[in-house]
């Protein structure tokens, strides 16, 4: 007997500062302009995707001391587009990611909640720590958090989240005209917390939302933020979206939840992928290549190069081959803002490995950068790509997918109309919404109805 | 063709929760079940856009609301809690084509970098409507929401040591201003250039650190987010004294102030324009509107029976920083007249039930004021800053850059 077929989760990331995004195509348009969000929000709901995700950078990322200018600069504000997105739909979850060391609980917890609201239950928050002094010198905190208090940080930020949304229980507004009750008590919001990072106390001021808590995501690698997102999430933005390693990533996080007395299906993993589709398979690995090329320039391959050998490679001929010149080990590097700074961890080895490579497949240091540079997930035609994400999702790689397009607004819509309806001919996707709440699409349930066995565990 | 006489005043109104008044919340009108859904926002700034009104503004505040000046209290017969107002904004913009919104900011306990890129989305998500609304709060209790400064207690707002506390989040407050405002002009306008021949997205040099020091944050920039549609979206403050009516001179479009009669408004005027020199920037314009809570009725008794009402419901009678208007809709009109005759630009008004006030506004004020020939047939421009007669402000940056 065979188990019944999971269901696909899916989700849609409006592309952000990265160069993933080929702004150069004619067919390219703002990432600032309202509507394109309104045309990528529009896209996933009639595809009826789970959600709409943004990420966040909060300082414009440089090279070589200056502001880094080759990819897409620049981006709206979380809430805002989040909120002004809720008016032009009606059942899309609406996922911000927001920083725990650049902000305050109160003023957080106030927002997400005031974005429940005013979506009926639709929104979401991706915890990130990124820290970093140079993101700080933006804030009044500053640059001055130690990196090892970043978890701990968002731990407690998070906890703390939680007991402002849970400092209303939901039947306190009565608003009875005739005694002229219009709360039922008092002491409504009040809450007092008193810990290493926030020690603060009064009354929250939002009553409770629809969803009660919003939907809380958790995008970090580390063994921190896998063991923060088994105690504490409800769902990861992971980067394994390849079958083996995301099959590992998969067991190892979910083997968590154990002890944190959480069951298999209350925390889901969704990696990000990108995808690009083709009439044939064929033309769907020729049109890749184009894309890649168009995403890693010649000036780009260099840059890239450049964050692992901390170094100025702008003499170099990006056509040409690899640097003879051995990587700068150093604490400061020349690239400031970009978390993939972490995935160099040893720049000596990773120089030799990537010359080998080179020497061995005849490459240019532009080849190179492509080669080993951020992968296409799905590439192929429309079914190749839908019995794909299927097979991963089945084969527990992921409970699904958050789908960052190459193309701003325009690059999902192909995605909607023609891998969507072979997903949903196979059974594994839904072909309208059941419930209205993020929660419902996402098949978590109420916090009400699962207690406090989270933070009674922590 | 302008439809907007020369003489034409403004009219914004203030948006509270059920309305102004207390008890605002039990009359049939009110929806207080509905506060805490878009719907109602959406039908209150509507409204309001049906009344060609130059703009709402959204009050707010980062800690229950209370009867005391600076203490919670333990009241349950009053409208608590309220939604963050940049995020009701937002969420209404979409929903409206021409009316501003300007939400309100609590400067003591927020980013100033947070706020910067959350006003410049909401001027693109509204195209160009977007402002906001600046004050600070002395409150000790919403300071212990936040855990990392404390506020002195002060008892009044006039005491010395008071008014030493207030000067210093006023300060602050300023200072908070310059970072946004700042940062709105951290992008040139054109500095996202999309060049495919040399592979550059922006021209960095039209980006620009803003490097601001000040006494209680400093901020590097430039912001996350491009220069929004208007440049500047609006700044503006409520001010009842020397050092906020300074903080109005120097950094807002729009100071809304509280004088009782056309004498008072006429002193505010001058107070404020004297700061205005003093700050050299005698030559912008800056708006100085009254602001008024209002009752409005068909017959005069009406109103202040429903005053009467509200009172008695409360349990005492209302008291307000502002004139409390009580009448209808044409001696409401003559009273702006005269104000307006003292050299406020406009008004935002209070309503003191926002179900039964506001449409009153729309419905029965703006067509009296209209067929006085005092207030636009239609709107005349499609961004916040065009209907209050402002330009749109040339970029610091691109200034220097350029000399
Ligand atoms: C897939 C993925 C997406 C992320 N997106 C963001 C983001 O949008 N903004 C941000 O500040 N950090 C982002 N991060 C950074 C993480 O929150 C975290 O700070 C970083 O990965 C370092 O933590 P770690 O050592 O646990 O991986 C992301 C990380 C991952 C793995």
């Amino acid at each position: 007997m065979s188990k019944p077929l999971k269901q696909i989760h899916l989700a849609a990331h409006f592309p952000g500062v990265n160069n993933t995004t080929v702004w150069s195509d004619p067919k390219a348009g703002s990432h600032i302009e309202f509507s394109s969000f309104v045309h990528f929000a529009r896209t996933a709901e009639r595809a009826k995707f789970d959600f709409l995700f943004l990420a966040e950078g909060l300082r414009l990322r440089e090279q070589g001391g200056q502001i880094y200018d080759l990819d897409v600069v620049g981006r709206p504000d979380t809430f805002t587009v989040l909120a002004a997105l809720a008016a032009v739909t009606e059942h899309l979850g609406l996922t911000g990611t927001i920083n725990s060391t650049f902000n305050e609980p109160y003023e957080v917890a106030r927002q997400f909640a005031s974005l429940d609201h005013l979506s009926g239950g639709r929104s979401a928050w991706n915890v990130v720590t990124s820290w970093d002094a140079f993101t700080g010198e933006n804030f009044r905190r500053g640059g001055f958090l130690p990196q090892e208090e970043r978890y701990s940080r968002a731990k407690e930020f998070l906890a703390t989240a939680h007991e402002l949304f849970d400092s209303w229980h939901g039947d306190e507004i009565l608003a009875d005209r005739e005694t002229g009750t219009f709360l039922r008590d008092a002491k409504a919001g009040a809450f007092v917390h008193t810990g290493q990072h926030f020690d603060i106390h009064g009354q929250f001021n939002v009553p409770r939302s629809p969803q009660g808590r919003p939907v809380i995501f958790q995008a970090g690698d580390s063994e921190e933020g896998r063991e923060f997102a088994a105690s504490s999430a409800d769902a990861i933005f992971s980067r394994y979206a390849a079958l083996e390693a995301g099959r590992a990533f998969y067991q190892d996080v979910k083997s968590r939840l154990a002890k944190y007395g959480r069951g298999h299906d209350q925390l889901l993993i969704l990696p990000a992928a990108s995808f690009v589709l083709g009439d044939t398979d064929d033309e769907a690995q020729e049109l890749a290549k184009e894309v890649r090329r168009a995403q890693v320039s010649g000036a780009t391959a260099l840059k890239h190069l450049e964050f692992v050998w901390n170094r100025d490679l702008s003499a170099y001929d990006p056509e040409g081959p690899l640097p003879d010149v051995d990587p700068v080990v150093s604490e400061e590097h020349i690239s400031r803002g970009r978390a993939q700074v972490r995935m160099y961890r040893d720049p000596l080895a990773t120089a030799r490995e990537w010359r080998e490579l080179a020497a061995a497949n005849k490459w240019s240091i532009r080849d190179l950068v492509i080669e080993t540079g951020n992968r296409q997930n799905f590439i192929g035609s429309p079914a190749t790509v839908a019995r794909t994400i299927n097979d991963f999702v089945q084969a527990d790689a992921s409970d699904g997918f958050i789908l960052v397009p190459h193309i701003t607004p325009g690059g999902l819509d192909v995605f909607a109309d023609q891998v969507v309806p072979l997903l949903q001919e196979q059974g594994v996707f839904r072909t309208e919404y059941e419930g209205r709440t993020l929660r419902d699409h996402l098949g978590l349930a109420h916090p009400d109805q699962i207690g406090d066995d989270r933070r009674a565990a922590s | 063709m302008s439809s907007t006489p020369s003489s034409s005043l403004h009219l914004a109104v203030a948006l509270d929760g059920t309305g102004w008044h207390p008890a605002s919340w039990r009359e049939p009108a009110a929806r207080p079940r509905e506060l805490f859904t878009a719907a109602y926002w959406a039908d209150l700034v509507t409204e309001a856009e049906r009344g060609l009104l130059d703009f709402v503004t959204i009050e707010d505040g980062l800690g229950p609301q209370s009867s005391h000046f600076l203490d919670a209290d333990e009241r349950t017969d009053q409208v608590r809690g309220r939604l963050d107002a940049v995020l009701i904004a937002s969420r209404v913009a979409p929903l409206t084509r021409h009316i501003g919104l300007v939400p309100t900011v609590v400067s003591t306990h927020t980013e100033p970098f947070h706020i910067s890129k959350a006003i410049a989305t909401l001027d693109y998500v509204s195209n160009g409507r977007a402002g906001l609304r600046v004050q600070i709060t002395a409150r000790p209790n919403e300071a212990d929401h936040f855990g990392r400064r404390t506020i002195p207690r002060i008892d009044a707002y006039d005491s010395p040591a008071a008014r030493e506390v207030v000067t210093d989040l006023f300060d602050e407050a300023a200072d908070h201003v310059e970072v946004v405002r700042r940062l709105w002009d951290s992008w040139e306008d054109d500095a996202e250039i999309r060049d495919a021949a040399t592979g550059r997205f922006i021209d960095r040099d039209k980006l620009h650190y803003i490097d601001f020091e000040g006494r209680h944050f400093s901020v590097k920039g430039p912001s996350i987010t491009p220069r929004p549609p208007q440049g500047q979206p609006i700044v503006s403050a409520l001010a009842h004294d020397t050092v906020p009516y300074r903080l109005v001179a120097r950094a807002a479009d729009v100071g809304y102030v509280t004088p009782y009669d056309v004498d008072e408004a006429r002193a505010l005027v001058a107070r404020i324009r004297a700061e205005q020199n003093a700050a050299g920037r005698a030559a912008e314009p800056l708006h100085v509107f009254g602001d008024l809570v209002v009752f409005l009725d068909d017959d005069p008794a009406a109103a202040t029976a429903r005053r009467e009402r509200l009172d008695a419901l409360a349990g005492q009678p209302y008291t307000s920083d502002a004139l409390i208007f009580t009448g209808t809709a044409p001696q409401l009109a003559d009273l702006l007249q005269d104000l307006h005759g003292a050299g406020l630009s406009g008004f935002r008004l209070r309503p003191a039930v926002a179900g039964h006030d506001l449409p009153a506004i729309t419905r029965g004020l703006v067509p009296e004021l209209q067929r006085r020939g005092v207030y636009r047939r239609a709107y005349e421009a499609g961004t916040l800053r065009g209907l209050l007669g402002l330009a749109r402000p040339a970029n610091r940056y691109a200034a220097t850059a350029t000399a």
